[in-house]
Parts: C-alpha cells; structure tokens; sequence
C-alpha cells in the first residue's frame, strides 16, 4: 500500500483514543480500531443493555440507534462512529420509570429471557418513529430485523401496536426520526 | 478480528492514495455490514482500513427526468429505497430495495457496499477461501453442501452466488458505475464508468475479486437512466418473510411494441456466480405476445443451460419460476395469481 | 382437605389471572444483568482454543507464542498431549488475558499439532460403517406380522428429524473469580443448585466453599445443566491469574458447535389397523445420532400403545457434539414419527385423522379424556371439521391448502424445592430459593403465590433466586419448577400465616385459632378487633418471622402429566416448495395455571422453536470437512416475526383440571408442531415430505416422487 502523502490521520493498528458520543454523553476509551461499537458500549462503558448474540449482524440483539436510525452495534467499529450520535436502550427508561414502548413490552408479556428484548425495544423504538401508526403486516415487515429464540413474537406484535397506540395519545412529537443522515 | 491501521480520509484523492494496488492488505469501509463480519470470521484480513464516512458528498441521490437517478456510492439502501423518485420510477428497484436484509441493514448499508458485498458462500465465510479448494484442488463446493450455490455459470471454479439482491435489477434498468483510482498525478484521480452488467465477473483465480474494481479503486456512484417506456418486475423466491436469502430472484424488463414484446431484459439473481443475464428467455420473449404460455416459455428457456451440482437442483425448479412469474408481473398478466397472495 | 391445598376457584385472587412478569421492567430496560454483563474489578477474558477436526489426536502444544501476545495472563490445557479428541470443536487450551482482544490473539497463537483421525458427521443413513453403528436389540410386543396380514390397511413411510441446535441466545458462559481458597462463579445455567456439586468433583474443592450465581440466564431449553468444560476452564485460569476474575463466554460459532445439539430420529414405519381405523400392528426401524454419547432413542411408538410391535432402534455413534437435552427431549421425534405414520395411515383408510386419533384413544396410558375434549376445542378454533377434505383435495393450483393435526404428552412433574419466606417486622415479605428464572416465569410465579397466600399484592413480595447460597432446588428440567416451586412457596406462605397469626394473637388478646387473614388484615374471625398488615407484621417484635417450605411430591398442590392438541393450517406453492403456517392452534392442559399470562407465553413460544424446526432449523455437517457449515444466525435459521402465523393458544381449565394442581407447561407444545405442521403439507400436497425441515428442496423432492 502507498505510504501516504497525506494528512489523515492514521490510527492504529494498537489501542489508541476513541471518543464517541452515546446517549448525549462523551465516552472515552483507548481501543484497537478493530473494537466494535458493541463492545465499546459493553465492555468500556458499562453499557450492557445491547447484548452480544449472533456478533453477526444478523440477530438484532444488540441494535442501537446512530443519528436516530436503528443499526447493528455488532458491525460497526467503534472508530468509525466518533462524531455519530449513538442511543442505547439505557436512555429510555432515564428516572428509573419505563418509556411507553418499554411499558408496552412488559404488558403485553413480549419477553421471555429477555436477552433480545433491549434490542427489540430499541428497533421498536426506532420502527413507531418512523411509523407512527401501524399496521399488522407492516410490524412484520418492519420488526424483521430482531429475532427472538423464547418465541415472544405475539407478544412483540402486540405491544409494537400498543405502544404505537400509547404514543399517538401521549402526542409526543418523534423525537427520533430516522431516516437522517448516517 | 485481527489488528489494522484506521483512516478516515476526507477526500476522494486521499482515500485512494490510502489503498494498496493489491487485494489485501488494504479494505474499504463503508457501513461495515459485511466487511466487519469478514474480518471476524478472518475471511478476509486487511492491515488498514479505509473509511468513506468522511468523504463529503458521496451520500447524495439526486433525479432528473432526462439524466435518470445519480446515486452517491455511500447512500445507504434505505434512502435510496425511500427516496420519491425511486419509488414512483424505479418500482421494481424500491420493491428489490425494500425486501432486502433488515430494516438495521438497510439503515447502515451504502449502495456502494452492497454492489461491493462479498458472497454469502459458507465455505468462503469459515474460512476455506473464496474459491473453496482443498489441499488437493478439489473444490469442497463438489465435494460438500452446495445446496445453496450456483445452478448457472457454474463451470468453476466458482460456485457461490453473487450475494446483492438489488444488482440484477439495476443491471436491468441498465445502470452504470464510476469508480475513482489513481490518476496520472496524485491528487487527480482517474475515473471510469463500467456498466454494472461487466462489472462483474466471476474468479478464476484465489484472490481475485467478483467484480472489476481496481483494489485502489473506489466506487464513487451509481447511475441508473430514466426507465422510458419499460414495463419492469422484480420477484424473488425465498423461504422465511423477513431477512432471509432468496433462492432466486428474477427482474424482468419489457419493452412492448403494440402488443408484442418488442425487447426483454431478463435477469436472474442468486443463482451465478454474478447477476445472471438470461439471453434464451429474452429470445424467447422478443416478438411474442405476453401470455401466461410465454412467461411458462421464458421460464424454461432461461434455465436451460441450468445444471446442478447435486444438491441445488430445486434451484432451478425455483428459478424458472421466478423468470416466469416475474414476466407475469411485468406484462401485468399476475393480478389474482395465489402466488402473490401467499408471498405477502 | 388440607390447608395448604389451593383456595377454591372462587376465592382466588390472583392466581390463575393475567400478572406481568415482575423481572420485565429490569428486562426491557437493560438492567437485568445476565452472566454475559457481569463486570468485575480486574476481569480477565478467556477463549479457548478448540480442536479444528472431527477427529483427533492431540500430538503437541506448543504455547509460547501465545505467551508473548502482550495481555497474555494465563492458559490452561483442557486436552494435552495423546488425548484423544471426538468431534472439531473440542476444547483444547483456555487462554485468559487482559482484554478480549488480546485473549483472541493469544488463542489464535496457540501452535497445536494434530493427529487426524477417520470421522463420521452425517447421519441421515442407517447404512453406516459398523465402527459408528451401535445397532439396539430389537423389540417384540404381541404378533406383528399375524396383526399386519389381517389388517385392512398398512401405510408404509419415512420420517425424520435432523440434528438441530438449542441456538441460547446468550451463550455459555461464566465468570469465575477465586477467593483464598472458594470460588465464586457466574453462570448462564438452568442448574444454580446443581452446578457446584459438578465443580467441587472436578476441581477437588470442598462443595461449600463453592458459590454460583445466576440470576438472569438468557434461556437454555435443556442446554445448560452442566458446568461443562469451558466452565472449569474459566477457574482453573482465575485460579492461575491468582485469583483474578475470568470470563468465559462462547462465541456464537462455539455455541453452535458444540454448546447445544438435539440428536436426530429417522425410521422407516409401517403401521396397520382395521377399517375402522383401531390400530393393530406397529413396525419401526429407526435411527438418530446422540454424537458420541448416544442418547438418541425415541420412544416409539408414541403415545399409542398399539398391541402388536416390531421396533428395531440403531445408534449412529458419530463425531459431532454431545447431544444435550432439549425442550421435552426425544418426543418431537417420536412425535412426527408415530403421528405422522397415522396420517399416513388415515390417509389411505380415507379416514379423517382426527377420527383416527379419535377411534384409538383407548390406547393411551393416560387422560383419554382431556384429549377428547382437547379434540373437539382444537375443532372448534380451527373449523377443522368444516374445512378439512382428504389429501391432496383441499385445493388445487399452484398454492395449495392443508389442515394437520397432532397430539402429545408430557409428564411436568414437579421437582424438589425449597425456598424460606421472610415476613419483616415493617411488613416487607421476601422469598428465596437456589432456583432460576430461564425466561419461563419462575420469580412471577413464586411472587404470585406467596401473595395469594398472604393476602398481599404481587408488587409486595420480594423474590430473590439465582444463587447457590438460598435454598437449595432442583435445575430447571422437564418442566419441573412451576410445580415445585408453587408447592413450596404455597406450603411456606401458609406455615407463614400460621406463625404470624400465632405470634400476633398476645396483641388482640385471643387464641390464634380465633384468627384470621383475610382480606389484607389480620381479624378475629366473625367479628371483632382487627390488624392491617403492616401492624401486625409490627407485632413481631425484633424478630423477622422466617420459614422453609418444601416440596413435599406429588399431591394436591402439584401433579404430573399432561396432554395436548395442535392443529397447522398452511399453504403450500407447489412450484417454489415454499411452505406458508397460516395458523397453528394450540389446545393444551397444564393443570392448574399459577399465571395466565406467563403460562400462554410458555405455549408461544413452544410454538415458534417447532415452527422453526419444521420449516428452517438444521444443523449442517460437512462429512469431508467434518464441521459444521452454518454456526451462526444466519444459515442456522430462527423464525422471525413474520413467520409465525397466527398462534391460537387455548389453555384447558376449569375443576377437572384445577383440581390435579400445577403442572409444567414449559415443554409439551414444543412437541406437536412439527408434526401437525408436515401433516398439514401432506394434506396440501397430497404426498408426504418425509423428512423436516420442510424446506422448498425437500417439498418439490417430494412432490416429484423422489425417496429420501
């Protein structure tokens, strides 16, 4: 490879400063580039509501949301989202009381080991923002992207459509519209 | 994964100076859905990495009607997918667009990735190489479990199917690529247009790539002309509703004179080791009248040089129906079909 | 009558009612900390270094370049030199290091030589070379080949199951962290109680010495009984790194290959019975693979004790993983097996199978009649006798429909437990038991009861498990821990009341006997002065009111055996192979419901793992690599949200049902799916597709009349 005239930065290999922005605070650490968002977010910064599952980006455990879209912390590097405005499932519920899609989980029974829910609540989150008021079908399509090993998909399907419902009479304005650029 | 160097050029030149001129030691990051799962299963091991992120303007998707669509290479599929023009002239586009992976994927997947995406081969992904050989040259494809590999093209040495559900579609609507390499002096880069249909190809040799990218060469965008006249359909096959592989994809272009079709692009995903251009079907539709006999017809005809390789011959029973369905659609003769019912 | 049995149904407050899972708030929002979360001061992070051939022999390690990654701290060798290793994936040397990065690198450094052995990884053949073939003795009951030459009707067919995975969400794992000379673990296990026996034979420590936590554990579906290797590995590094903490997680490869494997069943049946459909004769060859260990016999045949047999069962004995047990272990297999071969059977009788099912009830060990009526409900909520018509006549065209039922059992027996009960003088009540919560309902469950009981809302109970350290209880298998722990907490909450009210009497100045709780107060029956609870609970003095209950076994609280009914609706696109669920209805009876809610949820969810096993799961081996192709998320396909259909779960109640007490719940409806589903494609397509999952390449196999 060229031996660069440039004036990038080149990091690594071996740990070096990464700042990242997540849930409205500036977290630090020293990581190899190769350290992913997921596990920056776990084993750096305390953040373990995200969890480790398929490490695949494929099983939507351990979604978060980057400058408001829902992602796949699993694929993405931690270096590569210095300057992005990660959300994790720990912002949700800040005081200690439950959000309304979160309320809506607990209600509706949509969790049984509770190790997909963060990220189904997180996708769920991200999903009712982007469509505030939907349809079976399009909660299907739309919650594809998490799977659950328990099998609490009626569960999900239900309180997708009750927090969808709880949402629209709370009239919050979507705080998190996705569809931003990432 | 292993070990690399970062860095997150802010300038197209830049980023290319960063690439070494061998496939390698060196890797492009966009969204990063396929490339860090590459590097964690040690697919492939690149010693630096270089991040588009900070490259400005190359997310943009502008639209004209005489010029056609104008995608930067780092638009994710979800903009794309949502974008009016998209979705009001590029129907079959937004419906490839919109079944592909998950919703997460779509948010963080640039279009020049997905073009880019390495193929889904599971000898390739645990670590057997792209063109999955044993000590003896033996190919562990023929040896082992191909039931999801190549029935077209399939002479080898590859076997895997070119991975990107959106491809054969944009090759249908005759979309174009310009990617971005050394120039004559550094900081000028050069830059070509390759039509997507010969940007790929499939290796012959380990090491080689399934597509004409330079390894110093970025993609930098993706052009798809104003879709005329054309009456275009895309259908896929595939077992689960959501993020899941389809078995074959099928787009089919129609352009009609009077009644008859006057040409056909037919395009078959997942089953070649690169979009697959089916000439037998569109032979087979030229001059016809679009019935439920010929898209039957046009099926056949574009599996006929369909072979397995013992465990994947259900592909083709699949495929062929997917041609067939898919010129059902696209000649508008599909309204009522149980199939479609069953696949919403 | 006993005091401890169950209030009447009309009495009742809260059991039997919908109650959210009180562990779900600290689940949704993150805070439930899993094996997987647990962060110690100074944690080391292991990998393990596994053996890349099915079959091996480890001729020489050599760790010193792994020793020189920087971060190295510690290595264990699992499996020296000469051992010889069974399947690829076998642990070999655990590394532990500063971070996960580096212990990555140290695994990956570690040189070991190997010995290649002849493997077996397939199994979808009896015809095996005899070195992995463990051919069982074959079984005779009554006079087959009398009862088949006077049959009306024999149907002849193949059927089977493949290898699949239990695909726990969160891996296998702990943490293990040494003290001066006991060691204190966090484990993903099923087994809180059970798991420092396995580490104190292994480790040669004093069981006592010895604590286990898990509190939270990301499901397990039989997995997770043991310590296994990965688990000893994780203390004897931390005991090397001087004490420091270790984790030890899989990653999902590992937990893929070797953390979690459902053996196989396939046979070749052939069953007769008379006009009327009563069944006469049974003839099975089958086989399946266990790995190594065996264990892959099915009970066959299922449920009906059909009076003349011929059954002949052959272990194939390869190198992948040991089977592990999972969700109702052998009866899915036996299940498609048996009830398949019926359809079959019924189908050639032109006989509805539910009639058939019907006609032999007689043959069931037990509790022909819940299945009778279980019949007759599934009917109604799925319009069965309305819509159901012969095979391959429902419809006709390119998609096609079907209707296919099934039936099971499951004993659910309850389990021992213990748990103590702690009233507080401010009138705070907790429970405490060496059980876990896998995500069925465990904590809920013991909080429901203990309120009932007490007269207090479910919010006001206090349960704490997930520790070897309370009192001990049986792992959570076959369906154990619903029964066990009711019985206990309700035997606890009513001794409870007994010392509470006794040592609250002095303050009202009457007999215990005299007293009360009723209605969130402690009151002299019919009338007269009486105490809220708090105020009584003050009376106590400086004295927590503590008691042990106890599962006693099976009485009136609790019981065992339990049957159920499903019936699959679905649709199948006869061109593509492609295999639709449109509604999968489950009738199911699990004796007294402790929570509604939680209960439902066990059934759903049983529903989606037989749904996927039916239509996607299968572990894929390699037999010239000897690995497994698909140990990720990906090729190893899990039923997402849009593939499930419409679920109708309807659970059996009322007093022929309460009356037998709690049963388990966890396991039985994970039994019938993937019959009820490939009997429903048979009934679509006319031909049945003998072996799950019921993928396109399997279905167009047999709708081209291909053998398997």
């Amino acid at each position: 490879m060229a031996k660069a005239k440039t004036k990038a930065a080149l990091s690594g290999p071996g740990k070096v400063p990464v700042s990242v922005l997540v849930n409205g605070l500036t977290r630090k650490a020293e990581l190899e580039p190769c350290i992913t968002l997921l596990d920056a977010l776990r084993e750096h910064w305390g953040l373990t509501g995200a969890k480790r599952v398929c490490d695949r980006a494929t099983c939507g455990a351990c979604t978060v949301l980057v400058n408001g879209a829902r992602v796949y912390a699993c694929g993405l590097l931690a270096i590569d989202v210095q300057g992005d405005e990660i959300t994790t499932v720990e912002s949700l519920d800040q005081g200690g009381a439950l959000d309304p899609v979160q309320e809506a989980f607990v209600a509706a029974d949509a969790l049984q080991c509770g190790f997909c829910t963060c990220g189904f609540v997180v996708s769920a989150t991200a999903f009712l923002a982007e469509n505030p008021d939907p349809t079976p079908a399009q909660i299907r399509k739309g919650m594809c992207g998490n799977l659950c090993r328990c099998g609490t998909y009626v569960g999900v399907q239900e309180a997708v459509s009750a927090a969808a419902k709880a949402l629209s009479k709370a009239a919050r304005p979507p705080a998190r519209r996705a569809g931003g650029k990432r | 994964m292993n070990s690399f160097e970062y860095g997150a050029p802010t300038s197209l030149p830049e980023a290319i100076s960063l690439l070494s001129p061998r496939w390698g030691p060196t890797e492009i990051l966009a969204g990063g859905t396929d490339l860090v799962a590459l590097m964690k299963d040690y697919a492939v091991t690149p010693r630096r990495l270089v991040s588009l992120k900070r490259l400005p303007g190359m997310g943009a998707i502008a639209w004209s009607p005489s010029k056609g669509l104008r995608v930067g290479a780092l638009a994710t599929l979800d903009e794309l997918a949502r974008h009016p023009a998209v979705v009001r002239h590029y129907p079959a586009l937004a419906q490839a667009l919109g079944d592909a992976a998950s919703p997460q994927i779509r948010n963080r997947a640039t279009v020049g990735g997905n073009l880019c995406q390495r193929p889904r081969c599971w000898y390739f992904r645990n670590g057997y190489g792209l063109l999955a050989l044993d000590s003896r040259k033996r190919s562990l494809v023929l040896l082992g479990d191909n039931r999801y590999h190549a029935i077209l093209g399939n002479g080898g040495p590859a076997y895997f199917v070119s991975p990107s559900t959106i491809a054969p579609t944009l090759v249908a609507l005759g979309a174009r690529v310009r990617v971005a390499g050394p120039g004559r002096s550094p900081g000028l880069p050069a830059s070509r247009l390759i039509a997507l249909e010969s940007f790929y190809r499939a290796p012959t040799k380990e090491g080689q790539r399934e597509h004409a990218l330079r390894p110093d060469e970025v993609l930098v965008e993706l052009s798809v002309p104003p879709p005329g006249g054309s009456r275009i359909a895309y259908y896929e096959v595939r077992q689960k509703h959501g993020f899941d592989w389809p078995f074959a994809t099928a787009t089919v272009r129609l352009d009609l004179a009077g009644e008859k079709v006057a040409s056909a692009v037919v395009m078959m995903g997942h089953v070649a080791p690169t979009p697959w251009r089916s000439r037998e079907a569109e032979g087979a539709l030229a001059g016809q009248v679009p019935t439920d006999a010929l898209a039957a017809a046009a099926g056949r005809a574009a599996v006929g040089p369909a072979k397995s390789l013992g465990q994947n011959g259900y592909k083709i029973a699949i495929a062929q129906v997917a041609v067939e369905r898919a010129v059902l659609l696209a000649a508008g003769l599909a309204a009522g079909a149980p199939w479609q019912e069953a696949a919403s | 009558m006993s005091a401890y049995d169950w209030p009447p149904a009309g009495q009742r407050r809260i059991l039997g009612t919908d109650v959210a899972r009180i562990d779900a708030p600290a689940k949704a929002s993150g805070r439930a900390a899993y094996t997987h979360d647990v962060r110690l001061a100074g944690m080391l992070y292991a990998r393990t270094v596994r053996c890349p051939h099915a079959h091996a022999r480890v001729k020489k390690i050599d760790l010193s370049a792994a020793e020189r990654i920087p971060g190295f701290k510690a290595a264990f060798v699992v499996q020296g030199t000469g051992t010889e290793i069974f399947w690829a994936g076998d642990d070999v040397v655990a590394v532990a290091a500063e971070d996960e990065h580096a212990a990555e690198m140290a695994m990956r450094a570690v040189a070991v030589e190997y010995q290649v052995l002849p493997h077996l990884v397939v199994d979808s053949s009896a015809d095996v070379p005899a070195a992995f073939s463990k051919p069982m003795d074959p079984e005779l009951v009554g006079d087959p080949d009398g009862a088949f030459a006077k049959a009306d009707a024999v149907a002849e067919g193949d059927y089977g199951l493949p290898v699949i995975t239990h695909c726990c969400l969160e891996t296998h794992g702990s943490v293990a962290a040494w003290g001066k000379d006991s060691l204190e673990m966090h484990v993903s296990t099923q087994a809180v109680a059970g798991v420092p026996e396995q580490l104190a034979l292994a480790l040669k420590v004093p069981q006592s010495q010895i604590r286990v936590h898990a509190p939270y554990v990301g499901s397990a579906y039989g997995s997770k009984l043991a310590a296994d290797r990965w688990g000893l590995s994780a203390a004897h590094l931390s005991k090397q790194a001087g004490g420091a903490p270790v984790r030890l997680v899989l990653d999902r490869r590992e937990e893929q290959e070797v953390a979690g494997c459902r053996p196989s069943t396939y046979a070749h049946v052939k069953v007769g019975a008379q006009k009327d459909g009563t069944l006469v004769a049974w003839q099975s060859t089958s086989w399946g693979t266990g790995g190594l260990g065996g264990g892959a016999e099915p009970p066959l045949p299922y449920l009906f004790r059909i009076p003349n047999q011929r059954r002949q069962h052959t272990q194939v004995v390869n190198n992948i993983g040991s089977a592990r047990s999972m969700r109702a272990p052998h009866n899915p297999q036996a299940c498609l097996v048996t009830l398949g071969a019926l359809d079959d059977l019924a189908a050639k009788l032109g006989m509805d199978p539910v009639a058939l099912l019907r006609k032999n009830l007689g043959l069931l060990s037990a509790h022909a009649d819940v299945y009778a009526e279980e019949l007759g409900v599934a009917d109604k909520l799925m319009q069965w006798s309305k819509r159901w018509k012969p095979r391959g006549t429902m419809s006709k065209g390119e998609v096609r429909q079907g209707l296919g039922v099934s039936m099971h059992a499951w004993p659910g027996k309850a389990h021992p437990f213990q748990c103590d009960l702690t009233i507080q003088p401010d009138g705070t009540v907790s429970v405490r038991a060496g059980t876990q919560d896998l995500g069925t309902g465990t904590r809920t469950v013991m909080a429901i009861v203990a309120a009932e009981t007490l007269g207090l809302p479910v919010k006001a109970i206090h349960v704490a498990i997930g520790d070897s350290a309370y009192p001990v209880s049986a792992a959570s298998g076959g369906s154990g821990t619903v029964g066990g722990s009711a019985s206990a907490v309700r035997r606890a909450a009513v001794d409870a009341v007994a010392e509470l009210l006794a040592r609250v009497a002095p303050a009202l100045g009457v007999a215990a006997s005299k007293l009360e709780l009723a209605e969130g107060s402690v009151r002299v029956k019919g009338g007269g002065p009486s105490l809220t609870w708090k105020q009584a609970c003050s009376k106590l003095g400086g004295l927590p009111l503590s008691v042990r209950g106890k599962n006693p076994g099976a009485g009136a609280l609790a019981d065992s055996g339990v049957g159920g009914v499903q019936m699959a609706d679905v649709s199948v696109d006869v061109r593509t192979g492609v295999v639709r669920l449109h509604k999968l209805v489950a009738v199911q009876d699990c004796g007294l419901v402790v929570d509604r809610k939680t209960t439902t949820s066990q059934v759903y969810g049983s529903l989606v793992m037989g749904i996927g096993y039916s239509l996607y799961e299968e572990k894929l081996m390699d037999q010239n690599l000897g690995r497994c192709l698909n140990p990720n998320m990906e090729f190893y396909r899990l039923c997402g949200i849009g593939d499930v259909g419409e679920l109708v779960v309807h659970l059996m109640s009322g007093p022929s049902y309460d009356r037998r007490g709690v049963i388990g719940c966890g396991e039985p409806a994970v039994i019938s799916p993937g019959t009820a589903i490939s009997n429903a494609v048979a009934n679509a397509i006319g031909v049945r597709v003998p072996h799950l999952p019921l993928t396109p390449d399997r279905v167009l196999a047999a709708l081209s009349g291909a053998t398997p």
